[in-house]
C-alpha cells in the first residue's frame, strides 16, 4: 500500500527523520491559511498515488500565499496526468503546502527489500533527483548495505552510506547517521516494502530534510497495523479498481481490447502473452484467486465489461481450489443482471470443468466454448476483430 | 524415484483442524499421502480426521516420527509455525500459505541459513510425486507418474503445463511449485540440482515468471552444463513495466526482472525456452524424443 507523501512524511518525522514544516489541505482558502501561517516561499504539492508530479506541474513554488492560493485552486479538483498515472490521469483532491527551504544539494536514501539476498538494504547516493537512476547506472555511486539480521544498521555500514553521501564535515555526518539508522528502524517499524526519501535535501544552512518522502507499506502486514490500514485512500483508485480490491481481484488495466477474467497470476499473464501472440493486445490483467466466491466472480465479469475499449472477453479457469462450477455460476449471475454487449470465450478446465460447461451450455447464452487454451485466444482475438471492424 | 517426499514420507499438517487444513488433509489422505498427525496449539490430544493432533511440532514428531510438514497456518503465525517445525528437526516443510509479511519471510530465511531444512513456499500449492505422495494443494487428478520434473513459480500455470504433458502421455516424477512470494524456500537451483540427481527424472520443465532474479541465476547454473533437457517459459512478457516497485526497488535489482532478461539468460545457457504457453507440453515431448 502506497501513502501520500503527507502522510510519508507524518510516519517518518515520528521517527525522527527531518522533514520540512507543512499542512495537507484540501481547499484553495486553506492553501492560503496555511501558506500564511509558514510563512516566506512555500512548495504546492499535489497529493496522488503516483510518481512523476515535477515534471507535470504537479508541484509549484509560490512567493507568498496569494500564489499558493492560486496553485492550489488550479491543482485541486483537477486530473493530473503523470508519466506514471496513464491517460486518465489522477484527480488532486488534496495538495500539501509546504515550506520552501534553501537547497544547496539534493541527496539519495532509500530503504528496499533485496529479495535475492534476502535482506533489507539501506542505500544511499550523492547524486539524488529525478534522474537517480540514470546516475546510477551511469557510474555515480550507490552504497548498498544490509541492515543485520536483529534489523539494526551496524557503524562500519552507516560509515560507508555517509561516504556515498558525500558528507564530510561533522554536524551532517552525525545528522545523516542518525536518518539513516532512523529510516531503518521505521522500515522495521512500519513492516514497509520501501521507504525513499528522494531528494534528501541538504540546505543552505547544512540541515537534511526529507524533501519528498515515498513509504510504500507491505500489505500483506497491514493486518497487524491497523493504525496504517486506515490510512488507505481508495478515493485515488479508479472505480474498477475499487471494485476489484473491494472483491478482493487482482486488477491492472492495460491498453488493449480484450478483456481477461483467469485465476491465477501465472497463468494470467500467461494468458496475456497467448493473446499477443495470437496478435491481439489485452485489455487487463485480473486474477480471480484461489478463494473467490461467485459473488467476486460476478463483480470481475461486470468489471471486464464495463471497460468500453473491450470488445471480446476471455475467460480462461483451470480449476484447482477454484471450482469451474462455480466460476460459471458466477459469470451467469452476472450476465443476468446485465447482459453482455460482447462475445465472450469461455475455457474452463480441471476442478469441476464438465459442470461448469454444462451449467453455461444450459444458460443458452452466446458463448464460445472451447476446452484448448490456444484455440481460445485464438477465438477471442478473432472475435475482437470482427466486433471492432463490423 | 522421485525428489524431496516418496511413498514412504511420513507427513504431518500444521493447523490441520483449521477450514483449509481440514478440506486439504482430506484430499492429500485420499490421494495416499501419508499423514500421521495434525498440530494445532491448544487442540493436543483430539483426534481430527481420524488422526492425532498434538500441541507442538516436537510432540507430533516425538509420537510420530514424521520426517516433513504441510502448513496451513494463518499469515500473521505462520512464520513462526516454519520456525517451530525447523526447529523440531522436520527436514522438509512445504508452506501453503498466503499473504505472509516479507519481514517475516526475510528473518525465516536468515534462521534456515545453514541448516538442512528443506522449505517449499511460502504461497505455493505445494508438490507431487504423482502415485505415490501429494503434500499440496493441487488437484491430484491430473497428474500422472513419470519422467518430467515440473518447477514452477506458479499454481494453476503449473496445472496448465501438467495439463499438457498429460496429453502428451507425459507423466511427472515430481512437480514442485516453489510459491509466487519473493522471499522463499527452496528455488530452482536447488531444485534442478535434485532432479539432475533424480533416476526417475529425464527432462526438467521451468515455469517462471517476470521480477526477481531466480530465472536469470537458474540460467547461470544450467549453462555450467546439465545432464538432463530443460524446457523453460516465462509468463509475463506483455506484463506491464510500470507495476514494478519506484526506484529503489530497480536499483537494488539492477535492470533485472524483465521476461526478456530471463528469456535471453535461458536461450544463452542452452535451454529450450518455449515463448507459447499452449506448446509447453509439446516442446517437452520433443526434446524427449
Amino acid at each position: 500500500m502506497r501513502l501520500h507523501e503527507h502522510q510519508a512524511k507524518r510516519l517518518l518525522a515520528a521517527f525522527g527523520i527531518p522533514v520540512p514544516r507543512g499542512e495537507a489541505v484540501t481547499s484553495a482558502a486553506d492553501a492560503r491559511r496555511a501558506a500564511s501561517a509558514l510563512g516566506g516561499p512555500v512548495v504546492v504539492k499535489a497529493q496522488i498515488l503516483s510518481g512523476g508530479r515535477g515534471r507535470a506541474a504537479g508541484i509549484r513554488t509560490a512567493a507568498n500565499a496569494d500564489e499558493a492560493e492560486r496553485s492550489a485552486g488550479d491543482l485541486l479538483g483537477s486530473r493530473l496526468v503523470t508519466a506514471q498515472t496513464g491517460p486518465e490521469g489522477k484527480s488532486v483532491r488534496a495538495v500539501l503546502i509546504e515550506e520552501a527551504l534553501p537547497v544547496a544539494r539534493e541527496l539519495y536514501a532509500g530503504v528496499a527489500v533485496d529479495k535475492k539476498a534476502p535482506a533489507v538494504l539501506v542505500l544511499a547516493s550523492a547524486a539524488g533527483g529525478v534522474e537517480v537512476e540514470t546516475r546510477a547506472a551511469a557510474g555515480a555511486g550507490i552504497a548498498r548495505e544490509a541492515l543485520s539480521a536483529e534489523g539494526g544498521l551496524l557503524p562500519h555500514r552507516v560509515d560507508r552510506l555517509i561516504e556515498a553521501l558525500g558528507l564530510t564535515d561533522a554536524a551532517s555526518v552525525r545528522q545523516a547517521s542518525e536518518l539513516l539508522s532512523n529510516m531503518a528502524k521505521a522500515f522495521v517499524a512500519l513492516d514497509a516494502g520501501l521507504i525513499e526519501i528522494n531528494p534528501l535535501g541538504l540546505t543552505a544552512h547544512g540541515k537534511l530534510s526529507a524533501l519528498d518522502a515515498k513509504v510504500v507499506i507491505d500489505d500483506n502486514a497491514l493486518a497487524r497495523h491497523p493504525e496504517l490500514a486506515v490510512l488507505r485512500d481508495v478515493e485515488d483508485l479508479s472505480p474498477a479498481e475499487r471494485e476489484a480490491e473491494r472483491f478482493g481481484l487482482n486488477y491492472i488495466r492495460l491498453e488493449g481490447n480484450i478483456g481477461c477474467l483467469v485465476n491465477g497470476a501465472g497463468l494470467a499473464m500467461a494468458t496475456m502473452d497467448l493473446i499477443k501472440l495470437s496478435g491481439g493486445a489485452p485489455a487487463n490483467f485480473l486474477d480471480i484467486g484461489g478463494g473467490v466466491t461467485e459473488d467476486a466472480v460476478a463483480a470481475a465479469f461486470r468489471i471486464l465489461v464495463s471497460d468500453a475499449r473491450v470488445r471480446a472477453a476471455l475467460i480462461n479457469i483451470f480449476g484447482g481450489i477454484v471450482r469451474c462450477d462455480l466460476v460459471a455460476r458466477g459469470v451467469l449471475k452476472a450476465v443476468a443482471e446485465r447482459p453482455a454487449r460482447i462475445p465472450i470465450v469461455v475455457r474452463l478446465e480441471g476442478t469441476n470443468a464438465v459442470e461448469g460447461r454444462r451449467l453455461l451450455a444450459a444458460a443458452g447464452l452466446p458463448l464460445l466454448s472451447s476446452s484448448s487454451l490456444e484455440e481460445a485466444a485464438a477465438e477471442a482475438v478473432r472475435s475482437a476483430g470482427k466486433a471492432a471492424s463490423p | 524415484m522421485s525428489i524431496l517426499a516418496g511413498a514412504g514420507t511420513l507427513v504431518l499438517v500444521q493447523n490441520m483442524t483449521g477450514v483449509q487444513g481440514t478440506f486439504h488433509t482430506r484430499l492429500m489422505l485420499e490421494y495416499g499421502t501419508r499423514i500421521v498427525a495434525g498440530v494445532t496449539p491448544g487442540r493436543g490430544g483430539q483426534i481430527h480426521l481420524g488422526l492425532p493432533v498434538f500441541d507442538s511440532v516436537g510432540e507430533a514428531k516425538a509420537a510420530t516420527g514424521a520426517e516433513a510438514t504441510v502448513v496451513f497456518v494463518p499469515p500473521l503465525r505462520a512464520a513462526e509455525a516454519v520456525l517451530e517445525a525447523a526447529a523440531a528437526g522436520l527436514e522438509l516443510i512445504v508452506c501453503i500459505t498466503e499473504g505472509i509479511p516479507i519481514l517475516d519471510m526475510i528473518r525465516v530465511k536468515a534462521a534456515l541459513r545453514d541448516s538442512r531444512v528443506r522449505l517449499i513456499g511460502p504461497n505455493t500449492p505445494g508438490l507431487i510425486s504423482p502415485g505415490r505422495s501429494k503434500l499440496g494443494i493441487m488437484p491430484g487428478s491430473i497428474h500422472s507418474r513419470g519422467p518430467v520434473g515440473v518447477i514452477s513459480r506458479s499454481g494453476t500455470l503449473t496445472y496448465e503445463a501438467v495439463h499438457q504433458l498429460g496429453r502428451f502421455g507425459l507423466g511427472q516424477s515430481t512437480a514442485v511449485g516453489m510459491g509466487g512470494d519473493p522471499v522463499s524456500g527452496l528455488g530452482f537451483t536447488e531444485l534442478l540440482t535434485l532432479f539432475a540427481e533424480d533416476g526417475e527424472t529425464e527432462a526438467v520443465v521451468l515455469i517462471g515468471e517476470i521480477g526477481g532474479a531466480a530465472e536469470e541465476e537458474a540460467a547461470a547454473i544450467l549453462s555450467l552444463g546439465y545432464p538432463k533437457p530443460v524446457v523453460a517459459y516465462v509468463a509475463g512478457e506483455t506484463a506491464p513495466p510500470e507495476r514494478r516497485m519506484g526506484h529503489a526497488g530497480a536499483l537494488v535489482e539492477g535492470g533485472q526482472g524483465t521476461a526478456a532478461a530471463k528469456i535471453a539468460a535461458f536461450v544463452e545457457a542452452g535451454v529450450r525456452v518455449v515463448r507459447n504457453p499452449a506448446l509447453i507440453g509439446r516442446a517437452v515431448k520433443d526434446v524427449l524424443g
